[in-house]
């Protein structure tokens, strides 16, 4: 395989994986903004320090008001990181690697596209929002249900998921990493309706709010749902569960290809230190410093990969 | 029905009727209902878009991509029909090769004086850095689609030999895959011969085509600009049929003097490399030193024996407008046969004599340039404003020799599939031709082009054109 | 006359190169003025890719900078048996036709001044009389100036700068030929000067052809056809064709270039 057409497939998933996130990010958003409208500013402000996008909104914009955040998000091509663009990425990565791909997963990708440069031509209004975000998540899963149920689990299978596993997860520390202070024990006043707003838009970021109460009833607690949303191994959006998806299939190329790579090794030591870990042993070194780490080595990684496999010579 | 133009319908008779080849055809069309088949005509653009069969329209919006129109009435040819165009077009890129071989060689042609030197020199076509080499099986042009007219019962023009980088083939191939899902049952009550073998052959003409020294397990590639040229589709959608990897520019390196390409686990050695990027951008060492899309060192690679380059660089010449007009003469003077297939006379507005013959009839002329492509920078003479034929007129003026003329041909038509019927538009057929030492291969067919304007003659995409599936019967 | 020569260029670059290739003409053909006894290529920093003949038959090597190189440096040497010729090198054609030398190439195409100095020549057929007066004028329009021009100027630009090196001068000569009608072309090589071993730079003069004779060399900047101290390395339609070497390198590494050679008795 081209180094070329495995970057592609690494990218095109991450910027499907990019869409479906900024779409959950203006989702938790959106809730919170209608449940309480008091704190809906500096809800707006972390949703867009989340996404990453902090200096480009301000150069912008002036006020973190819903109907500029979710246009920025959603919709401005000036911002890499819209949901737009992020689309547009995914889909011209999936023409260049076309030849890699099943006709099921390019054609999913393709309507993803036209469906979305039909319905963003316009700002959203704010009745259509939530089924515009449905929409979105529809669309990515199609795409993700696409490429499970039609393509070979050979080398291009192992670069899509590597590359929306690390996308995953550097999205789920930088909502933690936004919010890591209302996950502080010491922060938190047991049952505050601050803190209970808090942790559910956490939760909602990462699509956890339903999964996360099926698993503990009615206990929310800052650390049970750091420990969630870290180190749990069921929930696929948990740091921990991420990196073991990059593990296994950096491990697949590595027998495939018969060659082990540096990558290799930085992967082990993140999925194994994450195994050292327990949530106490995390609060304990600072949870800010432990995601603040992770966010360092899923970037080193993410790097490193780049480099072992050629992507761009 | 009949016939409703002045034109030679290559469907409908003048009197009441089809012509023969359509004969079956007819009786399925006159039972089917008009909204079914306009239903289905929407189900096919509806199915080109989502799988993005498209083309990049150069000078708009970018990323902007356009569908080409696809009509559902297909054009069908008799097998005896086809057996004295594909003659003729073999026996032309046969010479084609000849001619290329010769020009970049010893030039006998010239020494007898059956094309003038200052043809040659003076064309920026011709490529001196091929003079005195031979390419790899001595094939130059691996890949031609020529470019058929026809204007009567028995009258087939070829109007341009397209000895470059011919486009189009995924058309061919896409418009029968989208007519074997939409009518299946007209495929069993016809014999057409089939063109889904394309890719194949050429893998294995392309293969055939190796370096001497090239291993058995022979590795071809393809060379596109990337995703924003106007015919990737076309690219990937070849390297995905042939089982080849599509490479970039960047994605090639020059290692131990061959050419390699990126790959997950190296570099990868390429033997062939079926390119689809012009000569001056092939190579930025040799040629234009700005190029973002060529292979650095690719034409020193080439020379000294170690990659094959499809088509050989420099088969521009062949292909040449100017050329054009010596086409009988280049058929006769290689082949020692006269020509099968006719040339569009043609007037080479370089002469002064001509030029004055062509300002004074340009209102009933086509006039095209010399090294124009696309239907752009052309003129139709009778469908245009005299505004426009006096502007081009005087464009003409300035610079004769960038131009040639020729008749305005009365091209056959083909009709169209319009809610309201049948109507009769302009068509014309670019057959596809492979070319190997082992022989030369036409696929039955190839892309029917079709002027969807009423009246209209320019039938190229980029100009609003659309395109039919071309049968080729077996009887 | 048995010439020993040794002729390296060195490139320095100030960042590492990501990938760099030289296409080189720096290897003589023995031919009726020359026999070559002995030559070899080193390269120092770099790999030697492949070899192969260009459309004049010269000999080229591509040379790949090692990845990441800093420098590279390229030495060819060797020794060379040459004769005196009068200048002629007589009926000897490769590929290219005579016709390819009448034209015009972007760093040969005429303008006034060109055209001017071609009505010196009324003998389309060449008479050598005449081309040795029009080899004259050029170096009186032009003396030899090493700041009037750089690689890349043209021979109508060097002639209205009214100075330059043995490169303008031979294309100036060979435009203004071509202008006329006359196939001329290009040649690049070594000059051993007589009062030193080590030389400034390499060599360039100019081919005329001359009906009955074939082709015919002048040096323009020393005003005579060449004789046994010329060493001919390659020939082309002007000085791109036949650059001895020309290359081309990825990343921002910008690059120098230090030259020095030796040519001896």
């Amino acid at each position: 395989m081209l180094g070329k057409t495995a970057g592609g497939l690494y990218w095109m998933f991450r910027f499907l994986e990019r869409s479906e996130n900024t779409a959950r990010l203006i989702e938790a958003g959106f809730r919170i903004a209608l449940t309480r409208s008091r704190d809906s500013d500096s809800e707006w402000k972390s949703v867009v320090t989340t996404a990453g996008v902090r200096a480009g909104y301000d150069a912008k914009y002036d006020t973190y008001t819903a109907q500029h955040v979710v246009d920025y998000l959603l919709r401005d091509t000036s911002n890499p990181s819209s949901v737009m663009c992020a689309i547009e990425n995914a889909r011209t990565n999936a023409r260049m690697v076309r030849t890699a791909l099943t006709t099921e997963v390019w054609e999913a990708v393709n309507e993803n596209w036209m469906a979305m440069k039909a319905a963003l031509k316009k700002p959203i209004p704010e009745t259509d929002l939530p089924a515009l975000l449905g929409e979105i998540r529809r669309h990515s899963a199609l795409v993700r249900g696409a490429l499970h149920g039609t393509m070979l689990r050979n080398d291009a299978y192992d670069f899509a998921q590597i590359g929306t596993a690390l996308e995953r997860a550097d999205n789920t520390a930088r909502i933690i990493d936004v919010k890591y202070y209302t996950l502080l024990p010491s922060a938190s006043f047991i049952g505050s309706a601050m803190d209970n707003v808090q942790w559910e838009t956490i939760l909602r970021s990462v699509s956890a709010h339903r999964s996360f109460r099926w698993l503990n009833a009615n206990e929310m607690t800052s650390s049970g749902i750091a420990e969630f949303v870290i180190l749990d191994s069921r929930f696929p959006r948990s740091l921990y569960f991420a990196s073991r998806t990059i593990r296994a299939n950096l491990g697949y190329l590595e027998k495939d290809y018969g060659a082990t790579m540096p990558c290799h090794a930085l992967i082990d030591q993140q999925v194994t230190k994450m195994r050292q870990h327990t949530i106490a042993s995390i609060f304990e070194g600072g949870l800010h410093q432990f995601i603040g780490d992770f966010l360092r080595s899923n970037n080193a990684i993410g790097a490193q990969i780049q480099l072992d496999y050629r992507f761009d010579g | 029905m009949k016939s409703k133009t002045n034109h030679f319908d290559e469907m409908l008779l003048a009197t009441d009727g089809v012509r023969d080849p359509y004969n079956k055809y007819q009786r399925w069309f006159s039972n089917e209902d008009p909204s079914r088949l306009a239903k289905k005509s929407k189900e096919a653009e509806a199915f080109f878009r989502r799988t993005g069969i498209t083309f990049n329209v150069y000078g708009q919006e970018a990323a902007q991509e356009r569908l080409i129109p696809f009509d559902l009435i297909p054009r069908i040819i008799s097998n005896r029909e086809w057996t004295k165009l594909s003659k003729g077009i073999e026996q032309r890129v046969r010479a084609i090769n000849m001619f290329l071989h010769d020009i970049y060689n010893r030039q006998e042609i010239l020494r007898a004086g059956i094309i003038p030197i200052d043809l040659i020199a003076k064309n920026d076509a011709f490529l001196p850095q091929m003079m005195g080499f031979t390419p790899p099986g001595n094939v130059y042009t691996h890949i031609v689609g020529t470019d058929i007219v026809r204007t009567g019962e028995d009258d087939f023009f070829v109007l341009e030999d397209n000895a470059r980088t011919p486009s189009g083939v995924s058309y061919m191939l896409e418009n029968r895959e989208t007519m074997l899902q939409m009518f299946p049952e007209l495929f069993s009550q016809n014999k057409v011969q089939p063109v889904s073998d394309y890719p194949k052959n050429l893998r294995r003409s392309l293969a055939a085509c190796a370096p001497v020294n090239c291993s058995d397990d022979c590795t071809v590639a393809i060379l596109t600009p990337g995703i924003h040229n106007s015919a990737y589709f076309e690219h990937s959608f070849l390297a995905d049929q042939m089982g080849v990897e599509l490479v970039e520019g960047h994605d090639l390196k020059v290692i131990d003097g061959h050419i390699a390409m990126r790959t997950t686990q190296g570099y990868q050695v390429i033997d062939v490399l079926y390119r689809r990027v012009d000569d001056d951008y092939l190579d930025p060492l040799n040629f234009r030193p700005e190029s973002m899309l060529g292979v650095p060192g690719i034409m020193d690679v080439y020379r000294a024996g170690n990659i094959t380059i499809a088509n050989a660089p420099g088969t521009g010449i062949a292909d040449d407008k100017a050329i054009y007009s010596y086409m009988p003469d280049i058929v006769e003077f290689y082949t020692g046969e006269k020509p099968i297939l006719k040339n569009v006379q043609t007037f080479r507005c370089s002469e002064p004599d001509t030029l004055k013959y062509v300002l004074e009839n340009l209102a009933e002329l086509v006039v095209k340039e010399v090294h124009g492509s696309g239907g752009y920078g052309m003129l139709v003479g009778p469908a245009a404003s005299k505004a426009e034929v006096a502007e081009f007129a005087e464009k003409l003026k300035q610079n004769p020799g960038n131009y040639i003329a020729q008749p305005t041909l009365s091209l056959s038509t083909v009709p169209i599939f319009k809610k309201k019927g049948l109507a009769p538009r302009h068509v014309d057929l670019r057959p596809f031709v492979l070319v190997s030492p082992g022989g030369i291969d036409i696929t039955p067919g190839g892309l029917t082009r079709v002027a969807l304007k009423e009246g209209s003659l320019v039938v190229n995409s980029s100009q609003g054109g659309g395109t039919k599936d071309t049968w080729v019967l077996e009887d | 006359m048995k010439l020993k020569i040794s002729h390296t260029t060195k490139y320095t670059y100030d960042a590492p190169v990501l990938y760099g290739l030289q296409q080189v003409r720096l290897i003589p053909a023995s031919d009726r003025h020359q026999t070559v006894l002995n030559w070899k290529v080193d390269v120092i920093g770099g790999d030697e890719e492949l070899t192969f003949f260009d459309q004049y038959r010269n000999k080229c090597m591509l040379i790949k900078a090692h990845d990441g190189a800093t420098e590279m440096e390229l030495t060819v040497s060797g020794d060379i048996e040459t004769r005196s010729s009068d200048g002629i090198y007589g009926m000897v054609y490769g590929a290219a036709p005579l016709w390819h030398f009448v034209q015009a190439t972007e760093r040969t195409r005429a303008g006034p001044g060109i055209q001017a100095l071609s009505k010196l020549i009324t003998n389309t057929a060449g008479s050598l009389e005449e081309l040795h007066r029009l080899s004259a004028a050029i170096l009186a329009a032009t003396p030899y100036i090493q700041t009037a021009t750089t690689v890349a100027t043209t021979a109508e630009d060097a002639l209205s700068a009214g100075g330059g090196v043995c490169q303008d001068h031979a294309q100036i000569f060979i435009a203004t030929l071509r202008c006329a009608g006359i196939p001329a072309r290009y040649v690049s090589g070594y000059l051993m000067m007589d009062d030193r071993i080590d030389q400034d730079a390499s060599h360039a003069w100019a081919e005329a052809h001359v009906d009955g004779l074939g082709w015919v060399a002048f040096d323009v900047s020393n005003g005579i056809s060449p004789d046994e101290r010329y060493v001919r390395l390659a020939t082309g339609r002007d000085s791109k064709d036949a650059a001895p070497v020309s290359g081309m390198t990825l990343g921002n590494a910008l690059e120098t270039m230090h030259v020095s050679l030796q040519v001896q008795q």
